[in-house]
């Protein structure tokens, strides 16, 4: 374990308390247009789309499909030395966002663009829980 | 608004230094500046706005980094820009300055850059705290190599690029390194050698990445009156134009195109020019993927048609489109904003000057940067 914590979420707002509380108790908000009805993350107080203020929240459905990747070799941020070679990886979501995680429990090798994940929730410090991808089971 | 005959670079500067252990960036700011304006014959009591970015980590600002740089030169000046479109940026002030020049706002403005990432060891991949939209991808150790490798992962599975296409674009860069005795790297390269290089966040190999060095460069421009009494040729800037995409890598759409397909138009059109008349292009190479995206977000072939187009030798000095005649930032130079060093080579080649592959009398010349994650592009138009 390198010195160096690994960079956190900072609850700093409304906003991002509200998203990362849900994701401490297993839920993957995302927000809804109450105008135009668009989907969006990460969360602001307005739609992304049309301006529209106050988005509602709405929980995902946790499915989507890995749309790209990379797996990390080498770093120069100490406090991810230990952890490679991992994937960062990017989720189309089914509602349609797209989601920054690690692919994790899955074997490096059966990476693939378009592989069908399924969110999962990873414990960091802090209580925090990090919001990542896995390989969907067939079936 | 046309630029023709509005505005000329006057002076260009590039320093050959590639390791300067022990130098503040500021100091190597005063040397480009410098430089620069010595090759214009100007002085600096001559310069009334100054440009510069110099917050990132190795460039040596903290929090008014373009005051700061003035400060350091001992100026003070009365146009100043520091727009942060990452390694862009220098591409970006330019044209930011040659609208002050034709609007007259300033007369003399210097774009200077500097950073010693070399021996600052500057640390890229250790996000900015994750109050607000970093904490959404901070936590899940995203790298600047792996961000650009998500936009290389997503084209070769939709558009079947391959990675020895994109090798052929670091090949390249060091064939036209091996004339210039300032690149970091001039040996000969083989795709079989970039293939070979370690992983470093997959699909890029360390030879698909730029090179890390500690150098600056500056450039000079000013209005047609003064640059009729400098001391070379002036080299007209005849269009810009910029674009900003996406900073964290969630937000980007498609992952297979960049923002030149908004600054590249933008720019050509300014111009009133099109891409082929152009002689030659410097377009940022932080890694042979931005290569290949800006090829085809600027149009210079077909969506997917990138790594075919690499592949025919279009980007050969004989070819239809030679690029990066200095060697680019995969061979010669990039201590972190390339950008400045796509204007200087564009100058250099439009007066004969160039210290990589020397073209034959070419008469206009794109000059391109992508900063950050694929996340902002600038694109100027030179000419002679
Ligand atoms: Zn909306």
């Amino acid at each position: 374990m390198s010195g160096r914590p690994k960079p956190l979420p900072v609850l700093g707002d409304e906003l991002s308390r509200t998203y990362w509380e849900a994701a401490a108790e297993g839920r993957l908000l995302l927000q809804r247009c109450r105008a135009c009805g668009a989907y969006q993350h990460y969360p602001r107080g307005h739609c992304v789309r049309c301006f529209a203020p106050d988005p509602e929240w709405v929980e995902a459905a946790g499915s989507g499909r890995l749309h790209t990747f990379s797996i990390v070799q080498r770093t120069s941020d100490p406090s991810f030395e230990d952890d490679v070679p991992y994937a960062f990886g990017i989720v189309e979501l089914d509602e349609g966002p797209r989601l920054a995680v690690n692919v994790v429990d899955t074997p490096l090798e059966e990476l693939a663009c378009d592989l069908p994940v399924s969110i999962v929730f990873t414990p960091a410090a802090g209580g925090i829980a990090l919001p990542n991808a896995t390989r969907k089971e067939a079936g | 608004m046309g630029l023709s005959g509005q505005v000329a670079i006057v002076g260009a500067y590039e320093s050959p230094r590639r390791k300067a252990p022990g130098m503040h960036p500021f100091e190597l700011q005063a040397e480009c500046v410098r430089g620069a304006l010595e090759d214009a014959g100007l002085s600096l009591a001559d310069v009334d706005g100054f440009c510069t970015a110099a917050g990132f980590p190795g460039e040596g600002g903290a929090w008014m980094d373009t005051c700061e740089v003035a400060e350091w030169l001992g100026i003070h000046p009365a146009f100043l820009d520091g727009t942060d479109t990452g390694g862009a940026a220098p591409l970006s002030q330019a044209g930011h300055a040659a609208a002050a020049i034709a609007t007259g706002l300033a007369d003399v403005v210097v774009v200077s850059y500097a950073a010693c990432s070399y021996s600052g060891a500057a640390d890229f991949d250790t996000p900015p705290p994750g109050w607000g939209p970093y904490g959404y991808e901070a936590p899940y150790g995203l790298t600047t190599v792996a961000a650009y490798a998500l936009a290389a992962q997503r084209h070769m599975h939709e558009l079947g690029t391959t990675p020895e296409q994109l090798a052929l674009v670091a090949v390249q860069c060091r064939a036209n390194a091996a004339a210039n005795p300032d690149a970091r790297y001039r040996d000969p390269l083989t795709v079989e050698d970039v293939l070979a290089s370690p992983v470093i966040a997959s699909p890029l190999h360390r030879l698909d990445c730029c090179v890390v060095t500690d150098s600056g460069g500056a450039i000079v421009l000013t209005g047609p009156s003064r640059a009729a009494s400098c001391r070379k040729r002036p080299v007209w800037l005849l269009g810009f134009g910029e674009a900003a995409g996406q900073v964290q890598m969630s937000q980007m759409w498609p992952y297979t195109e960049t923002v030149a397909r908004v600054s590249g138009p933008r720019a050509l059109a300014m111009a009133g020019v099109t891409l082929d008349d152009l002689d030659c292009a410097q377009i940022y190479d932080s890694f042979t993927i931005t290569v290949l995206l800006t090829l085809e977000s600027l149009g210079f072939c077909e969506r997917g048609e990138g790594g075919a187009f690499v592949e025919s030798g279009a980007l050969a000095p004989a070819g239809s489109l030679p690029i990066n005649t200095d060697g680019g930032g995969l061979s010669s130079n990039h201590p972190g904003r390339r950008g400045i060093f796509t204007l200087i080579e564009g100058v250099r080649q439009l007066r004969g000057e160039s210290p990589g592959v020397q073209l034959a009398d070419p008469k206009l010349v794109l000059c391109h940067g992508t900063g950050g994650s694929l996340s902002a592009t600038a694109t100027v138009i030179l000419g002679i």
